[in-house]
């Protein structure tokens, strides 16, 4: 197994240029850029690919970032009332969710 | 595999017709089968790894979907709304399409036989899908059997002929259905099948009944939700009936003979098979003699039988939870597209991928209800696991989640066919 922090840096040496969420919590490093390209492409099965959806609504590219997150955290607490996004908000750590709305946010 | 053989195999050279061209430009990689999960791969691949050259064989002129093929029998869809083209995949992800179907692989020379063509590999992603298993189906068999029988598991000319025998179906006349055990295609599919097929007869066949004879001991999949629906909506009309298996078909007559029931003769039958992995991947040796499904690494989807290859899709023996879906062939398709692009460049693949499985079902014309789930890599069972707290189920069936399930529906074919 290889340790995360060195495959971290070679991702990043491989993808300079790609911005980084920043962190939202102490104790958590910001997940790698290739590692939320990769969970951004799981969102595109609904939301469209770079999320750049096809009607109601979907698409998340180029929203501002502090709404997308707002967005997935008043999903995950309950705040927010969805048919479906309320249990697939629950599955992410908060850190995550910030690092997919940061990445959705600089698509233009 | 470990992840350094992985590095291991990445940094040796590889001997192939196709890697010898490309060693330069990031491989050459080939994808066996253009569903859900072989579209999505080449796709992505090309996302994650502009430079590798990348060929699909798949032997169909067009896509159709099995998502909303349903639809198609109550009337509500057509087959050509449901019918989608290569080109754009083709043409905007420079894919090279091979049409055709794949006689054979030599795993230790990394060559791909389709005919007379032969084509070299450095990776090589298999996505069969499934294929149906008629030997236990006594009666089944014969070409007539199965022309006469249809499943219409497929979509595409059964999901025709199975609408027009239910069109032609007399007022006061019985449809059946046969379901299979788990593992199939579609853990929901059949029982929004069962909805549709209800819904028709309510409103075209007075009278009519549809017999649901399933192999399982429950409904596999929105119990609660398909059971609910079918009580308010479809009373008189469905009638359920597990741990049913058959013992004997006679196609010409109509007649199936239940274990459970006996002799039942109905109109029209619908019968829908047991599967397994789509045959190619027993040629190839991706699965041990007693074995239906590919084991695979969970961070990659390379086999753990025959390195070098990766398979996505239904073909896959997935961690418990990971249904055989278009949504999770297409999931899995780019966490394998992701580990394939970073192998050829001798990077690590990720060891935190995220998932997910969404999966609507319709219980009438307009009204949906959904299933969900969220899935992380455990390390140390090296399963893709549930996140605790996260997925569900629809609190009810509703008309918003039919818009939502026809956006899906959309939404999933444009990002796999580009």
């Amino acid at each position: 197994m290889i340790p995360r922090s060195r495959f971290r840096t070679r991702l990043l040496g491989g993808l300079g240029g790609v911005v980084l969420a920043a962190a939202s919590g102490a104790l958590h490093a910001a997940p790698s850029a290739g590692d939320v390209r990769l969970w951004a492409a799981s969102c595109a099965a609904c939301h469209g690919t770079h999320g750049k959806a096809e009607g109601a609504g979907l698409t998340l590219a180029g929203k501002p970032a502090n709404e997308l997150y707002g967005s997935l955290i008043a999903y995950k607490t309950g705040t927010k009332a969805a048919t479906v996004m309320h249990q697939h908000a629950k599955g992410y750590a908060d850190e995550e969710l910030r690092a997919l709305a940061d990445h959705f946010s600089k698509i233009k | 595999m470990q992840r350094r053989d992985f590095l291991k195999l990445a940094a040796a050279p590889v001997a192939t017709l196709g890697a010898a061209a490309n060693a330069q430009a990031n491989g050459h990689v080939v994808v066996i089968g253009g569903g859900f999960g072989g579209a999505t791969a080449a796709k992505y691949l090309r996302e994650f790894s502009p430079k590798t050259k990348i060929t699909l064989i798949e032997p169909n002129g067009t896509f159709i979907s099995c998502p909303l093929s349903n639809r198609v029998l109550y009337g509500g869809m057509s087959l050509r709304e449901l019918t989608r083209s290569y080109d754009r995949l083709v043409a905007r992800y420079g894919i090279e399409w091979v049409r055709g179907l794949v006689d054979g692989v030599d795993t230790d020379k990394r060559i791909v036989s389709v005919g007379q063509t032969k084509i070299g590999y450095d990776r090589l992603i298999v996505s069969p899908g499934v294929e149906f298993v008629y030997d236990k189906l006594d009666g089944m068999q014969s070409a007539a059997a199965q022309n006469k029988i249809v499943h219409a598991w497929k979509a595409g000319e059964q999901t025709r002929q199975l609408r027009a025998q239910l069109v032609d179906l007399k007022a006061g006349g019985v449809v059946a259905m046969h379901i299979p055990k788990v593992p199939y295609r579609c853990p929901p599919g059949p029982y929004e099948r069962a909805s549709l097929i209800a819904h028709y007869l309510s409103l075209a066949k007075p009278g009519a009944k549809l017999v649901v004879y399933d192999a399982n001991p429950e409904i596999q999949a929105k119990k609660d939700l398909f059971n609910k629906a079918w009580a308010s909506r479809y009373k008189g009309i469905i009638e359920y009936v597990p741990n049913a298996d058959i013992k004997l078909v006679d196609a010409a007559k109509g007649v199936i003979d239940m274990d459970v029931h006996g002799v039942v003769k109905a109109d029209v039958w619908n019968v829908i098979p047991p599967q397994r992995a789509g045959s190619i991947a027993r040629k190839i040796g991706l699965l041990k003699p007693a074995e239906n499904w590919c084991g695979v690494d969970f961070l990659t989807y390379e086999s753990l039988m025959v390195k070098g290859v990766h398979v996505v899709g239904d073909a896959i023996a997935g961690s418990p939870g990971m249904a055989k879906s278009a949504h999770m062939a297409n999931q899995e398709a780019k966490v394998c597209a992701a580990a394939v692009a970073a192998v050829l460049t001798g990077e690590a693949p990720s060891v935190n991928p995220i998932i997910a499985n969404t999966c609507y079902s319709f219980v009438s014309q307009a009204a949906v209800i959904h299933v969900a789930t969220v899935f992380k890599y455990n390390a140390a069972t090296k399963r893709m696991v549930a996140v605790p707290g996260s997925g569900g189920l629809s609190s009810e069936a509703s008309l918003a989640e039919g818009i939502f399930a026809m956006s899906w529906a959309n939404n999933i074919l444009n990002d796999t066919l580009g």
